[in-house]
């Protein structure tokens, strides 16, 4: 869905970490407006795994495993950010599972990206 | 006409005794749907009834009814709601991928101030600081605006509608009743139409319920009482300047005042008033406390002649708001009490949504799969009532009253504070959790303790805080 310019969430400016790899996480974001890099911390370097935009959401792996964050999120430019609370993101799936179809979908979209990553490295390295 | 099947009955409809097995009854490609009434419940149901079948291949015509046209002020399009987007909402909304725009959130609100007689207002803030609640205009704007600026919620959401393929008839439905087993409606121009399924949308502020009475189900329609609301244009600086980004409640101990609030939009601040027979002299009292003349510019009067309604709102769910191929959501069904009657709206008719598709549409499948969302708003709003019994009892004894506001005042101090009273507050007024969430808080040992030392505390004359000004006053 093409979205309009939101009144709401919190603004962060460009190179803002919004979450920070290790942190523990208990509420995932969505994108309302701008972008976001997603790093992940690899030895001394950080590997730039997406860009997100505008509708996209981030930290929802924490939401479902209570895990630590996977990786750090940063505004690239000013980008404007809906955090959903755990509890009520949670609270509302148990009552309506079919919240859920929209993350799955996003979710089987980014495995499938990584499959075809890693399908590329893959071949490289037999080459 | 593409249906599963035709439902073999009697022209009379009893959600009691469905006549036919719950999986008998189903949407199928081509099956003719109607939405009378395309408030936010109707314009949900449509939304996301399209969106579901879309992804189970299903191509469905969705016909919504709504006379009103969202992009005149005044009555022509107010829905007479204080315009409150609850915080819970809006989160859900922006994980359905649905985000509210700037051009329709006049005022994104991140705390609220609670104001109490005789003592300092108390500034409360969200840990976040996020914007996260969204003050609207359910129509196009108050009676008498002179300019535009921001677009109707409900034309919005009715925009979202259309881009999922429904149809907006902008006509009345004066009659509803059974064509060969099929719901069948009349506009007040005369058009029939029989449909598959018909989505009752039509709130509890008009007299559309009658036309359902010819179908004879066994629906009875919510219990309610009356609200006001009233709407005063004080310009987008003033607004900032007096009242910001806060929403304004007020706990007085005014006879016949259950509840008060000021909700600050773009050039207009809303007042929403809850309790027993409100009138003008209740209004003018109310207007005339201090507190509240502090919300306003030092030399603001009333005008004459403001917007203003007194609009029904669900105090008790209904009965049977469903039978085979109906099914009645937001405000004519089941709400929550006092509080996001939008959001009860979204869940309502996300639940009848859901059922039409996966389910079926026969009475057995909304008892089945939609009547346990509604029973989880009722059973929640019995809880409720409790909590605002608590609200009102804390309004009406002083030293309770203090005791919360130098509890709150203490967790605003400290920015690593738990804030548990603050929270249960803010879910309270907000309408952001469900009741029993807020009961439960705080019924916690921690809030209870602390409440009762505050109290104490706030009785005793010389203990540190009650010689302490306004540190949180705006």
């Amino acid at each position: 869905m093409s979205m309009a310019r939101s009144a709401l969430g919190k603004w962060y400016e460009d190179g803002e970490a919004i979450v920070n790899q290790g942190d523990v996480g208990d509420c995932m974001f969505v994108i309302e407006q701008g972008e976001v890099e997603v790093v992940q911390r690899s030895g001394e370097n950080g590997v730039r795994l997406a860009v997100l935009g505008e509708g996209e959401f981030f930290g929802e792996m924490a939401v479902f495993d209570r895990d630590v964050r996977s990786a750090t999120v940063r505004a690239l430019g000013k980008v404007q950010v809906m955090t959903v609370d755990r509890v009520t993101f949670l609270r509302r799936i148990s009552e309506d599972p079919s919240l859920a179809f929209r993350i799955i979908k996003k979710m089987s979209g980014r495995i499938r990206d990584l499959n075809n990553e890693l399908t590329g490295l893959k071949s490289k390295t037999r080459e | 006409m593409a249906l599963a099947t035709e439902r073999p009955q009697s022209e009379r409809n009893t959600a009691t005794e469905p006549e036919v097995e719950a999986s008998s009854l189903k949407l199928a490609n081509g099956s003719r749907v109607v939405v009378v009434g395309g408030g936010p419940a109707g314009s949900f149901f449509s939304y996301f009834l399209l969106d579901l079948a879309e992804m189970m291949d299903l191509s469905l015509q969705v016909d919504v009814y709504e006379p009103r046209d969202y992009t005149r002020p005044g009555p022509a399009s107010c829905n007479t709601c204080g315009g409150i987007v609850s915080e819970s909402l809006v989160q859900i909304l922006a994980t359905e991928g649905i985000s509210l725009p700037e051009s329709v959130v006049q005022r994104g609100l991140d705390s609220y101030v609670l104001h109490t007689a005789g003592n300092s207002a108390v500034h409360i803030k969200t840990p976040l600081k996020e914007k996260r609640i969204a003050a609207v205009h359910r129509g196009a704007g108050p009676r008498g605006i002179k300019e535009v600026k921001w677009r109707s919620f409900d034309g919005y959401l009715q925009e979202l509608t259309v881009a999922k393929g429904a149809n907006v008839i902008r006509k009345r439905v004066q009659k509803v009743a059974w064509n060969g087993g099929r719901p069948q409606i009349e506009t007040k121009d005369g058009q029939v139409e029989s449909y598959d399924l018909l989505a009752a949308a039509v709130g509890v502020n008009t007299g559309a319920l009658k036309a359902f009475e010819g179908l004879g189900l066994s629906y009875k329609p919510p219990k309610v009482t009356r609200t006001y609301i009233s709407e005063f244009l004080l310009g987008h600086e003033m607004v900032e300047k007096h009242l910001g980004n806060a929403m304004h409640v007020f706990l007085f101990d005014m006879p016949r005042l259950k509840f008060s609030a000021l909700i600050p939009k773009g050039d207009y601040v809303t007042l929403c008033l809850l309790g027993k027979d409100i009138d003008g002299e209740l209004v003018r009292e109310f207007l005339a406390a201090p507190e509240v003349r502090r919300c306003f510019p030092p030399d603001w009067e009333a005008p004459q002649d403001f917007c203003h309604c007194s609009p029904r709102i669900n105090i008790e769910g209904a009965i049977e708001p469903f039978a085979d191929r109906v099914v009645f959501v937001g405000d004519c069904g089941v709400s929550r009490l006092y509080k996001d009657g939008i959001g009860a709206a979204y869940r309502t008719a996300k639940a009848a949504a859901v059922t039409s598709v996966f389910e079926g549409i026969s009475a057995k499948d909304f008892r089945q799969h939609f009547w346990p969302a509604c029973q989880k708003l009722e059973n929640d709003n019995k809880v409720g009532g409790l909590v605002f019994m608590a609200t009102r009892l804390v309004q009406k004894l002083g030293p309770a009253r203090n005791g919360v506001v130098r509890m709150v005042s203490g967790e605003q101090e400290k920015e690593s504070s738990k804030r548990r009273m603050s929270g249960v507050l803010w879910d309270t007024f907000t309408g952001s959790a469900p009741y029993r969430d807020i009961l439960a808080r705080s019924m916690h040992p921690a809030v209870l303790s602390s409440l009762a030392w505050n109290i104490v505390a706030g009785l005793l004359p010389f203990t540190k805080k009650n010689k302490r000004g306004d540190e949180h006053g705006t």
